[in-house]
């Protein structure tokens, strides 16, 4: 556990300096805008859902009991980076690195699952990126959410790394927090994802 | 960190510090000022290049059956002026006044995220350089600035360009928004409310969240169109089940809001220079704020009525006509605002006051002709004709670059420390003025009677000769007037000694409250803001000075970094890398490159975020000047 240099330790130490409260507000700007690039792809994904052209569509390909696993893998990572933050707030060290990795782990599955999903969807069904627009626009959005999930795993390893020796400083607490605010929002993006891709892809 | 501030002092009591030391702070440099003087000339460079393509294309174009260029060149000069104009020189340009002067009018000593300012920088350069590479690597983009599909997605290798380009540059764009819109949210000087905020910034902060919301989706689209080009998805082939609505829908629904993106900020710089040499307040500045952030509202439900042509039915066509139309009422107040604050005003007509003059009627008409189009029924003669293209350009010239020259000649003492030559100035404003209106004032007519958009030529016997033969004499005109405003920067930077004063209009508004040139840090002490223009109650009700907020103290400044040119570099090897797909016969040897990058970009973001950096503070014994400002 460790202070800032005047031994006083703040609340919330995320928000204790005028950049780290800067870093938060533009993260939520960075969220608002990242809602418009997934709003678009979600809304070519589903203009061309139909445009299977003979090929197996959402109701061969979909297993709702798989998609509902990897749902419960990546919202139980949003809760682990939500207990890390709540362990950084009371100065835990060592329970907000658990909570982290766990997260990492977590989010690490959930790629593990989604890439087996995709090598199904190529293998035995023959379902290419260049097969039909339903396939483009499916891998395409599926895709950029994997993306932000590497992306926000390699983020959190890399902090974990970097402030193993530093602790909770003033410093390092946006950093934490920002990530847990990008990973909540990968989570949300993902309900929107099951909801509009794979539930309405069965009933619709 | 203090050794940090005393080599900082210790440069700047040197005579001349050697070139490449020099060049080394540019490249480095994380100062919003600094930042602000190179968007100004790079934007300004590819202005210059968007207007010999312009001109290029007039020539062509000044008799009929010309064949000064041929068709498809003709094409590849109309995508790379119009995208060009819009990316990488309006719009830069206008990033630099921001980045120069928005600070300055808040109080603040830089923005929220100096290092992201400089990415932001670097990143649209080098967009802006890889698009316009690919006239040196076989074929240039030719496939309209909109880039229509299934044309653009089976366009020939120049159209990667086009979208790898303008991917690139716009993740640039995208943080300035942010950074601008935090910027202002949260290092306002203290008493300046948001409705005590100059009309400039706060037509920065509406803009910059419509770049925040409209970006993404050219982000979007781009990223489709590149996959069915490079991947070969079937997003825009319709033999696929692709529908090619979508790219239309996705670019409209960026680029209208576009449209507002770089006005806004000229509206603001009008309000600026209408009021300082009118020696007024703003009139109706409260109206001025609902009307801007109405148009950014409004802004973004009126992108279908660049598709009344495509069939969307007569219920879609008739909501999007209405909306657009109703656009025109938040304009009109803020033209009337403009009116009523020079009406009984005691006015200055300096070359700065010259075009605000020269904006409002050339605007106006530019709005007019924008409620005709957005007539849906009527539309559908005005569609694809040169009435179309003497409309936007009315709102972009007449609009964009009459406030962006009116900025120019009055914050150029601020930025730059001299004062552009008045009597040049004055060349320069009518030459433009009337070079504009004579270029695009006959295109109303040659769209009447039924020139098409985007031809390279035309027939004898149409009627389209002399029209097209005053247009091109119009453009000439406004390029003479672009060389005098050449002329006049080396003028005043070669010839004129003095340096010019801190306030040398008699200005309203924080940023003339700073010494020129303006230090490093901005204010010594971060000023007491008592009111809406905090400057002129200063003047009025003070004794000219303003109050300082805080006691004098130390400054925290953030550090400069070599790392935004090298990530911004990265990620334009890996939009690199993407172009040179059709180059190679095997592709992989381009997805190395790509590789290659992207791992660049990632260990130099990997570094930046490891490597602990507090900024540095500077103590004021070393503080140029002492107080507030002047």
């Amino acid at each position: 556990m460790q202070s800032d240099q005047t031994g006083v330790l703040p609340p919330h130490p995320e928000k204790a300096t005028l950049e780290g409260r800067n870093k938060i507000l533009g993260l939520w700007f960075f969220i608002a805008s990242d809602v418009v690039l997934f709003a678009s792809l979600m809304g070519t994904h589903l203009a061309l859902r139909g445009s299977t052209q003979g090929a197996p569509g959402p109701q061969e390909l979909f297993h709702l009991e798989y998609v509902a696993l990897m749902t419960f893998i990546l919202l139980t990572s949003s809760m682990t980076s939500l207990l890390g933050i709540k362990a950084m707030q009371r100065y835990q060290f060592k329970q907000m690195q658990t909570w982290f990795w766990l997260t990492v782990l977590l989010g690490l599955s959930f790629l593990g699952l989604e890439i087996y999903e995709f090598y199904q969807f190529v293998i035995y069904h023959g379902l290419g990126f260049e097969t039909n627009a339903f396939a483009s626009s499916f891998y395409t959005l599926l895709g950029f959410h994997g993306a932000h999930v590497t992306f926000g795993i390699l983020w959190v390893v890399t902090l974990l790394i970097r402030s193993r020796s530093q602790g909770i400083t003033t410093y390092t607490a946006p950093k934490f927090y920002l990530f847990s605010l990008y990973w909540h929002f990968v989570d949300v993006v993902w309900v929107f994802v099951f909801t509009l891709v794979y539930l309405m892809g069965k009933v619709g | 960190m203090s050794t940090h501030a005393v080599k900082r002092t210790s440069v700047s009591l040197q005579q001349k510090p050697s070139f490449g030391s020099v060049l080394w702070d540019w490249l480095t440099t994380v100062d919003h000022k600094k930042i602000g003087i190179m968007y100004l000339a790079a934007g300004g460079f590819f202005f210059i290049l968007g207007g010999l393509e312009a001109l290029l294309m007039r020539l062509q174009l000044m008799y009929p059956e010309n064949t000064l260029v041929s068709g498809t060149t003709f094409n590849e000069l109309m995508t790379m002026h119009g995208t060009t104009m819009i990316f990488f020189a309006a719009m830069p340009i206008l990033f630099g006044l921001i980045n120069c002067i928005m600070p300055l009018q808040i109080g603040a000593r830089d923005v929220a995220y100096p290092f992201m300012n400089a990415l932001s920088f670097w990143l649209f350069l080098f967009g802006g350089i890889l698009m316009n590479i690919s006239w040196f690597l076989g074929s240039a983009p030719d496939a309209g600035w909109t880039s229509y599909v299934p044309l653009a997605s089976q366009a020939p290798s120049g159209m990667d360009f086009y979208v790898l380009g303008l991917q690139v540059s716009g993740a640039g764009t995208l943080m300035s928004g942010i950074n601008f819109m935090v910027t202002i949210l949260t290092m306002r000087a203290p008493g300046m409310s948001l409705m005590r905020m100059p009309m400039f910034t706060w037509t920065t902060f509406i803009a910059s969240a419509l770049i925040v919301f409209a970006f993404p989706a050219l982000t979007a689209g781009l990223f489709l169109l590149m996959f069915d080009r490079i991947f070969g998805a079937q997003f825009f082939d319709v033999a696929g089940g692709g529908n090619v609505i979508i790219w239309q829908h996705l670019f409209w629904i960026f680029g209208h809001p576009e449209v507002y993106i770089l006005v806004l900020p000229a509206f603001g710089i009008i309000s600026e220079v209408v009021s300082t040499f009118s020696k007024k307040r703003l009139f109706g500045y409260s109206s001025m704020v609902i009307a801007t952030i109405l148009i950014g509202f409004i802004g973004f439900m009126v992108w279908a009525h660049h598709m009344f042509a495509v069939g969307m039915g007569p219920i879609a066509n008739a909501l999007f006509s209405v909306a657009t139309m109703a656009i025109a009422v938040p304009t009109g107040i803020k033209i009337f605002n403009w009116l009523l604050t020079m009406w009984g005003g005691r006015i200055r007509f300096t070359t700065a006051m010259l075009y605000c003059v020269g904006f409002i009627p050339s605007f106006v008409m530019g709005g007019v002709t924008g409620v005709m189009v957005a007539a849906a029924p009527a539309d559908y003669q005005y569609h694809d004709t040169y009435f179309v293209v003497a409309h936007f350009h009315y709102t972009i010239v007449g609009g964009v670059v009459l406030g962006i020259m009116a900025a120019l000649y009055y914050w150029w003492p601020k930025i730059f420390g001299k004062k552009l030559n008045e009597t040049l100035g004055k060349w320069n404003f009518w030459l433009f003025l009337i070079g504009f209106h004579l270029t695009f004032f006959v295109q109303h007519l040659l769209g009447l009677m039924g020139m098409p958009r985007r031809v390279y030529t035309y027939l004898e016997g149409l009627g389209f000769e002399t029209g097209n033969f005053i247009s091109t004499i119009g453009a000439i005109l406004m390029a003479v007037a672009a060389l005098i405003f050449v002329i006049n920067i080396i003028y005043t930077h070669t010839r004129v000694k003095e340096i010019a004063e801190a306030d040398p209009w008699d200005g309203r508004t924080l940023e003339w409250a700073t010494e020129t040139p303006v230090p490093f840090y901005n204010f010594a002490q971060t000023p007491l803001v008592r009111g809406l223009d905090p400057l002129f109650i200063e003047k009025t009700q003070g004794d000219g000075k303003m109050k300082p907020a805080e006691p004098l103290g130390e400054i925290h400044m953030p550090s400069p970094s070599i790392l935004p040119i090298l990530l911004a570099f990265g990620i334009f090897i890996v939009g690199l890398g993407f172009c040179l797909h059709s180059f190679f016969d095997n592709k992989w040897i381009s997805y190395f490159i790509v590789f290659i990058g992207t791992v660049f970009s990632l260990l130099m973001m990997m570094f930046h975020s490891i490597k602990e950096d507090h900024g540095y503070h500077i103590h004021p014994n070393d503080y140029t000047n002492k107080g507030v400002g002047m």
